[in-house]
């Protein structure tokens, strides 16, 4: 019988209760929430994958039509790549800050990630202002405002979520040493944002 | 072993318990209980089901004539365009996944609820205004007319407002079918029990994994590529409009990397509910768990490489032809493996033949039926003669209708005494089994002939000499509506009038089964049980003591 069909109670749980999820069932079980949001971040980036799929597409078989206008410069953009390549490592520094018990660093180094996040956003403005394109001029133009703006929304997003957690961070806060969940998952979202990036920066405008 | 009772658990009322409204007022609310959840899911789905079900109902009252006669052209387009959203995107998708999943996955892995309660409710909650917003928008603007495929440049020159509609309702159920897969891959992976292996795990478990990773990497292409159309409709890009120097094979392209995934995400979870069904009713255990489970896997790898064999007439070059012809009939390999799995899991059984079997079995039938015409049209000659004809409906209702509703229907029967604690009429079921069966197959069937004749698919008039056929096929779809009518019936009528089931009226022994039914808040009172084998039938009468195989003991304190 044993052989077939066991049940066996198991030992009695001795994890305490998630905070902030009160009807979670943290039964000894490791917090599934970073695990989901990077799932998340997979779907998010099949999005992109989608539109990446769909520009090389009409790169390779949709040529724009003779006199088409769609130079891209290429001093601010690859300025931009730098500010969010530099924005991953102050993240990660505002991590360490925090899991070291730092709290005034971490809202320090926050708070120079987000500003270079808005400094990035800034940048990616002044070019649209710039651009000898607008949205509906060809297909190219459609293609790189549907990335650059799906992309940058994604940015503010990001931004969004850092100033947040700079105003939780504390050793009481809803962010602390033992409680880190909301920084590790804006910063892990901010890197995809920018990984993203780099993808996005080497098909548009090297490729 | 020490079992705990309930005056020794430490039941402390939790914050937000207060505020969770009891009895009937629970499904009406915004509820984190992932058994509310999945009956809110079912329920739901079901009124939308029987929209969808009125929608194909004015479709074959206008092909019982070849003349457009009933409803105006532009009218058939809508309700055309309205059974294929509604059916797909609010019945077949959230039932097979959000209800049955929600309901069931928890108890699988040995859980209280899933990993992320509150995104599952949300996930819920975009269904019912994503869903009102689509049917409200048929009576406001008229709703879109480009089918549920919205192919440019057709859903660029139809009306705009009605189209927009359509996609951000779209939109919002492809969100809500993210937010679920990212929970059941959470819950399925992060949440199982300790001491439980994932080999040890029910089939519908792997069955909803699987399609949940379709799910996460699929749909938000769906979702990536509708955005582009709504800038094509609403700003004038030209992304997919040739006119402006778009491409209409890009999206073509990225629409079927979702939408044959689709097919997966509604017939894998059914894959998985049947292969529960089956052996507690025939008494054995599940044929080949290792193969089925490998089978899933090989469904979720090839169902993301196969998508172009929906556009083998859409110039698509002779070497994409050749390589998505093989991929799609390799697909045949692993439902194939699973197909004779579930003959062997029946091969000497001890078969009960109840509603729920009933279904299962016809769904074996239909689906090997759909399987094999879907087989042929992965050949490029053969689609190539058939495509956008009658032949590909009648296959396309056999796997999703003839595949998933029949096992949708077969789980009802199965899980109501779970659900309610009391059983469906069993003589209703019949009727409601031989009237469904009677009418899919005389609705369908007649399709292949009149595909392989020649009738265009989505046109509302036709050559007559395809008549007496379509008028078969609208016989069967009005004994499919009247089917309904007992199953409606039934499930009302036993709410309050069914035969008591007791908590385990099939001597079933997968864990959903192993406490009260209904069951408690968060499944167990004390742990949840270590079911190492779900699939262990197979005894002389007699021989299987579920109170002791079960763990009764832990639920009743005894």
């Amino acid at each position: 019988m044993d052989r077939l069909a066991t049940t066996a109670p198991s030992e009695p749980s001795t994890a305490p209760q998630e905070e902030g999820l009160s009807h979670a069932p943290s039964e000894g079980h490791a917090d599934a929430r970073l695990f989901g949001l990077a799932t998340f971040l997979v779907a998010d980036g099949m999005t992109f994958a989608g539109f990446f799929a769909a520009y090389l597409t009409f790169r390779a078989v949709n040529p724009l039509p003779s006199g088409s206008n769609y130079e891209l410069e290429l001093v601010l953009p690859t300025i931009n790549t730098a500010l969010l390549i530099i924005s991953s490592f102050t993240f990660h520094r505002a991590g360490r800050a925090l899991l070291s018990g730092q709290s005034q660093p971490c809202r320090l180094w926050l708070l120079v990630t987000a500003g270079l996040g808005i400094a990035f956003l800034i940048g990616q403005m002044v070019e649209y202002f710039h651009l000898p394109f607008g949205l509906t001029d060809h297909l190219f133009a459609s293609t790189f405002y549907a990335l650059t703006g799906f992309h940058g929304l994604h940015v503010t997003l990001g931004v969004i979520c850092i100033l947040v957690v700079l105003s939780q961070v504390g050793q009481d806060g809803q962010v602390s040493p033992s409680k880190p969940f909301g920084l590790e998952a804006a910063e892990l979202y901010w890197h995809f944002v920018d990984g993203i990036w780099v993808v996005l920066y080497g098909l548009l405008y090297l490729l | 072993m020490t079992v705990a009772t309930p005056q020794d658990l430490n039941l402390q009322p939790e914050p937000g318990d207060s505020l969770q409204p009891q009895g009937w007022l629970k499904y009406f609310s915004f509820s984190l209980d992932h058994k509310v959840i999945g009956i809110q899911y079912i329920v739901t789905s079901f009124l939308f089901y029987l929209i969808g079900g009125a929608s194909a109902g004015v479709i074959r009252t206008e092909l019982v004539s070849p003349m457009s006669d009933f409803v105006s052209r532009e009218t058939y387009n809508e309700v055309l365009t309205l059974h294929g959203t509604i059916m797909i995107f609010l019945w077949i998708v959230p039932v097979v996944n959000g209800g049955f999943g929600n309901y069931l996955i928890p108890f699988y892995v040995g859980a209280r609820d899933m990993a992320f309660p509150r995104l599952n409710a949300v996930a819920f909650w975009l269904i019912p205004p994503a869903g009102l917003l689509l049917i409200a928008s048929h009576f406001i603007t008229g709703s879109a007319q480009a089918g549920w495929t919205a192919y440019p440049p057709l859903s660029i020159t139809t009306p705009a407002t009605a189209q927009v509609v359509w996609i951000i309702s779209v939109l919002l159920l492809g969100g809500s079918s993210i937010f679920g897969a990212i929970n059941f891959i959470a819950t399925i992976l992060k949440l199982r029990r300790p001491g439980l292996k994932m080999m040890q795990l029910p089939m519908y478990c792997w069955a909803m994994l699987g399609t949940s990773v379709l799910a996460v990497l699929s749909t938000p292409v769906l979702a990536g590529t509708l955005l582009l159309l709504s800038f094509d409709i609403v700003a004038h890009t030209g992304f997919f409009n040739p006119q402006l120097g778009g491409n209409v094979v890009v999206y073509q392209h990225l629409f079927w990397f979702y939408s044959h995934p689709a097919v997966y995400i509604m017939v894998l979870p059914a894959f998985g509910l049947v292969s529960e069904i089956l052996p507690i009713h025939a008494r054995k255990p599940l044929f080949g768990y290792s193969t089925m489970v490998y089978s899933i896997m090989a469904i979720v790898f090839l169902g993301l490489i196969v998508w172009a064999h929906h556009m083998f007439t859409s110039g698509t070059p002779p070497w994409m032809r050749l390589f998505f012809t093989i991929a799609t009939a390799f697909i045949a390999v692993p439902t194939g493996i699973k197909f004779f799995n579930w003959l062997a899991t029946l091969w000497g059984g001890k078969i009960a033949l109840n509603s729920a079997m009933l279904f299962s079995c016809a769904f074996i039938v239909n689906f090997v039926f759909g399987g094999i015409t879907g087989v042929a049209l992965a050949q490029v000659p053969f689609d190539i003669h058939v495509h956008d004809t009658y032949f590909v409906v009648g296959h396309f209702h056999y796997i999703v209708y003839g595949g998933s509703v029949f096992v949708i229907f077969s789980s009802i029967y199965h899980w109501y005494p779970k659900f309610t604690g009391r059983m469906l009429n069993e003589p209703l079921g019949r009727i409601h089994f031989a009237l469904t069966f009677i009418g899919f197959n005389l609705c369908f069937a007649p399709h292949h002939w009149l595909g392989l004749n020649g009738m265009p698919r989505r046109v509302a008039e036709y050559d007559p000499t395809f008549t007496t056929l379509n008028q078969l096929s609208s016989v069967g779809a009005l004994l499919m509506a009247i089917s309904t009518l007992p199953f409606l019936f039934n499930v009302i009528w036993s709410l309050r009038a069914g035969q008591k089931a007791g908590d385990n009226p099939w001597n079933a022994l997968t864990p959903e089964w192993l406490t009260s039914s209904p069951p408690p808040v968060e499944n167990w009172i004390g742990e949840a049980p270590l079911v190492e084998h779900p699939y262990g039938y197979g005894h002389a009468s007699g021989a299987l003591t579920l109170d002791k195989a079960t763990g009764k003991d832990l639920w009743t304190g005894n």
